[in-house]
């Protein structure tokens, strides 16, 4: 059998998203963003929103995110990314407007942004990359670093007295009225990648049919910063992260039954 | 003509509002107008003043002044700042009403009324400052009284033009304090 | 039509307002798609009276409340981005906290307008007028090489006018813009004819207008991407290198100033804003004790209208600029007039706003030959 053959279009089981370039990733070795990345560019061709999307990139690992899915980018300033978003949605009511944002770019600068654009219940979609420390500046304490977690800013582990706690701010946001979906799911596993895209899909539409606010948050690995390889990463991740950020849906309202 | 009048008195007494109908008059009379408020804090019992100029003599230049034609002074404390600050030979107007040390200018002409003391005739506290612009109007006739129906016809909200009536009164019984 | 109904028309045109309101009426006479902002003294008004008027209803203008100033510049840096005309207005401090998000807007090439309405600082400082945000406006403010266009109004009338100058110029360089008044124009009241209503711009006409902005359709073009971000140095000195070739042109082109009675003038006065219209009083005084003197307003703060100064001073025997701040101005003046002429200054701090009386006290005091040989004559 010549590789022609094998690949035929009738032995298709998977291509690269369309709307995925083919820019090399500057992403680790390991890291989450390339799932989430190959996620969203799926869905939103699959949902065809390719010409109908204006997606908001952070300051952070993730900055660069405009340069591997081709659709309409702005670029934020590091946490106000929702503002951006609230502004491009309220201006381009018929777009989907999504944000791209990591925890200190959501949960430590941007809190107020957050908080504001998901308490207006704007219809955005917010997808939060939680891994739990700074990778693009270093891996230095992010707010949802663990108690006793080593980064470069905590040498010696996280400490309460010292640090303050590790914040959840997920289940903070599904307080707020003007959220209507709030989630935490992962990608280290098919299974947990399947249930993402389902998750991330329910958000699209939420903002499409102007339900509110939907707050995805996905929790991640970050090798480099953790310093472990990508396998030794999921399992850290499941044994420590998890614990104190458990997956599953937090907040539905957006399907009342 | 051009005039450059201080209305200052306590925040509350409608000094800025009672501007706010002189400027309003201009406008309705084709005149040049700036209506220049202290505001702050000032607005809420404190003293407040405004400045209204009045000109047919093109664009006017300074909303800030050193001296003016007519200041009208509500309260002791805006006595005490602005007697003072009127030029020679021009126009002061006092309420007597708490004030302990009258103006001692003779270079003006001192019109004291008994605003205060005429405003429990006419059964609405709010319309002291239409009182005090009718005394005023009286003294210095920049604006003629038509010109002030229409203002008081755009200032007041229609919602509430069953007050115009009144505010007509007070008018008219300012002016009159001036001829008695 | 006979006149007189054309005289009535006119009249209904003509208004009285504050200059904050000016501008709120002025936004949504322009087609503005969207106003964000955060209350503060002295130009709260704005935003009150956008809110009161509810343009969403009439012009489908987006008017929002927002959390903080940080977010507003941020939230018009968002609405800029999609090609909208997108606005803001604060006072001083806020306008602090919004120059990072107008290095961002500057740096991406946007279009917006942002009005401050100055107060006395630094810190938190006063409500009363100032104009200590010279400098902060016209040489930067936020990080990075860069500037905007800067207008200074000094009439309720200006402040109406230079919204859509603002929207214009900014559009036109993609470039931000500012009105930078100070309390006096922001809180008083003028007579003031509003521009006619024009209609929002259509989503074909912002794609055709701003092939560049990130609209959410990219049908016909490639995905466009808003962004300042650029790691290879390389790359971003040609970026620098644009911002200052637009800003080069915007010098050449865009300066603005007005001059009164500088024709046989031996003697200047440089002032901008409320504050000119004060030493035009001064300036009318002098001229009556028949001092040759003469004042020239800058329009344009950046661009500063160097030329015009420059084409003045061989002919001035001094200048005075006279600022609510402790020096400012006065160093573009100096520039423009390669100091070969002795430049004074005048100003008054924290609030405090120098009647016209002070103004002539002060050119008494440096120009004292002027005043003599009128006397004399």
């Amino acid at each position: 059998m010549d590789i022609n053959t094998i690949k035929s279009a009738e032995n298709l089981v998977y291509a690269k998203p369309r709307l995925l370039n083919d820019r090399t990733m500057h992403y680790c070795p390991g890291c989450s963003h390339g799932v989430v990345h190959r996620l969203i560019a799926e869905l939103l061709d699959e949902m065809g929103q390719a010409d109908n999307t204006i997606a908001v990139a952070p300051v952070g690992c993730a900055v660069f995110a405009y340069n591997y899915i081709d659709v309409d980018w702005i670029e934020a300033a590091h946490g106000r990314a929702p503002a951006v978003a609230t502004a491009a949605k309220r201006l381009n009511p018929s777009r989907l407007v999504f944000t791209y944002q990591g925890d200190g770019d959501l949960a430590a600068i941007g809190t107020a942004e957050t908080i504001h654009a998901a308490n207006r219940g704007e219809n955005i979609t917010i997808i939060f990359i939680n891994n739990g420390i700074y990778g693009m500046t270093g891996g230095q304490m992010a707010p949802t670093t663990l108690e006793g977690m080593k980064t470069s800013t905590t040498p010696y582990g996280r400490r309460i007295d010292l640090n303050g706690y590790p914040l959840n701010i997920t289940p903070l946001l599904a307080q707020l009225p003007g959220t209507c979906y709030v989630t935490r799911q992962s990608v280290h596993t098919p299974a947990t990648v399947a249930r993402a895209k389902k998750a991330l899909r329910r958000a699209f539409e939420n903002s499409l049919a102007g339900r509110g606010t939907s707050v995805v948050e996905i929790l991640s690995t970050c090798s480099s910063g953790w310093k472990m390889s990508p396998v030794k990463s999921n399992k850290w991740m499941e044994e420590h992260m998890m614990p104190s950020y458990p997956l599953g849906d937090i907040k539905a309202a957006d399907r009342p039954e | 003509m051009k005039k450059e009048i201080i209305i200052a008195g306590f925040g509350g007494q409608g000094v800025l509002s009672m501007g706010k109908i002189l400027a309003y008059s201009g406008l309705m009379d084709n005149l040049d107008v700036t209506w220049m408020p202290s505001y702050g804090p000032e607005q809420r019992g404190g003293t407040a003043n405004v400045t209204v100029i009045l000109s047919d003599e093109g664009p006017i230049s300074s909303p800030v002044l050193d001296t003016f034609d007519v200041a009208v002074l509500l309260n002791q404390q805006s006595l005490d700042k602005f007697e003072r600050k009127v030029k020679p030979g021009g126009i002061l107007i006092y309420d007597s009403y708490g004030v302990h040390t009258p103006p001692s200018r003779t270079d003006i002409a001192v019109y004291r009324i008994d605003a205060m003391d005429a405003l429990a005739s006419m059964g609405s506290a709010k319309t002291y400052n239409m009182i005090v612009l009718g005394a005023l109007l009286a003294v210095c006739p920049c604006v003629p009284e038509s010109s002030v129906d229409r203002a008081l016809e755009k200032v007041i909200p229609e919602r509430h033009h069953d007050l115009l009536g009144i505010n007509r009164e007070a008018f008219r019984c300012g002016r009159d304090l001036i001829k008695s | 039509m006979n006149s007189q109904s054309v005289d009535e028309a006119k009249h209904e045109e003509v208004r009285l307002m504050k200059g904050n309101e000016a501008i709120a009426h002025a936004a949504i006479r322009y087609g503005v798609d969207g106003y964000f902002g955060y209350p503060i003294t002295p130009q709260s008004e704005v935003l009150e009276t956008l809110e009161a008027l509810r343009p969403w209803e009439t012009t489908g203008m987006t008017v929002l409340q927002a959390e903080s100033e940080v977010a507003s510049i941020n939230m018009v840096y968002g609405g800029a981005a999609t090609g909208k005309a997108v606005m803001t207005s604060s006072s001083s401090p806020g306008i602090s906290l919004m120059c990072e998000g107008l290095s961002y807007i500057a740096a991406c090439e946007l279009p917006a307008l942002v009005v401050n309405v100055m107060r006395g600082g630094p810190g938190l400082g006063t409500i009363q007028p100032s104009q200590s945000d010279y400098f902060q406006a016209t040489k930067g403010g936020g990080h990075g090489d860069y500037h905007f266009i800067v207008l200074a109004p000094s009439t309720v009338q200006e402040m109406a006018d230079f919204v859509g100058l603002g929207f214009d110029l900014a559009f036109k360089y993609r470039t931000p813009a500012m009105i930078l008044a100070d309390g006096i124009v922001g809180q008083m009241m003028e007579k003031v004819i509003l521009p006619p209503q024009r209609k929002r711009r259509t989503d074909a006409e912002i794609a055709e207008m701003c092939p560049w902005a990130a609209t959410g359709d990219p049908r016909g073009r490639k995905p466009n991407t808003i962004t300042s971000l650029e790691l290879d140095s390389a790359t971003m000195e040609q970026n620098n290198l644009r911002y200052q070739a637009t800003y080069r042109r915007i010098e050449q082109s865009e300066q603005r100033c007005v001059e009164y009675l500088t024709d046989d003038a031996e003697y200047l006065v440089v002032a901008f804003g409320s504050v000119a219209r004060i030493c035009q009083k001064a300036i009318d005084d002098a001229r009556a004790e028949g001092v040759r003197i003469g004042l020239l307003r800058p329009i344009t703060l950046w661009p500063f209208p160097s030329d015009a100064i420059a084409a003045l001073t061989p002919r001035i025997k001094g200048i005075l600029v006279v600022e609510l701040n402790a020096g400012q101005m006065i160093e573009d003046v100096r520039l423009a007039s390669l100091c070969r002429v002795p430049v004074h200054h005048y100003g008054r701090l924290g609030g405090i706003v120098p009647n016209p009386g002070e103004i002539t006290r002060e050119l008494n005091r440096l120009f004292p030959e002027a005043f003599d040989a009128s006397n004399k004559k």
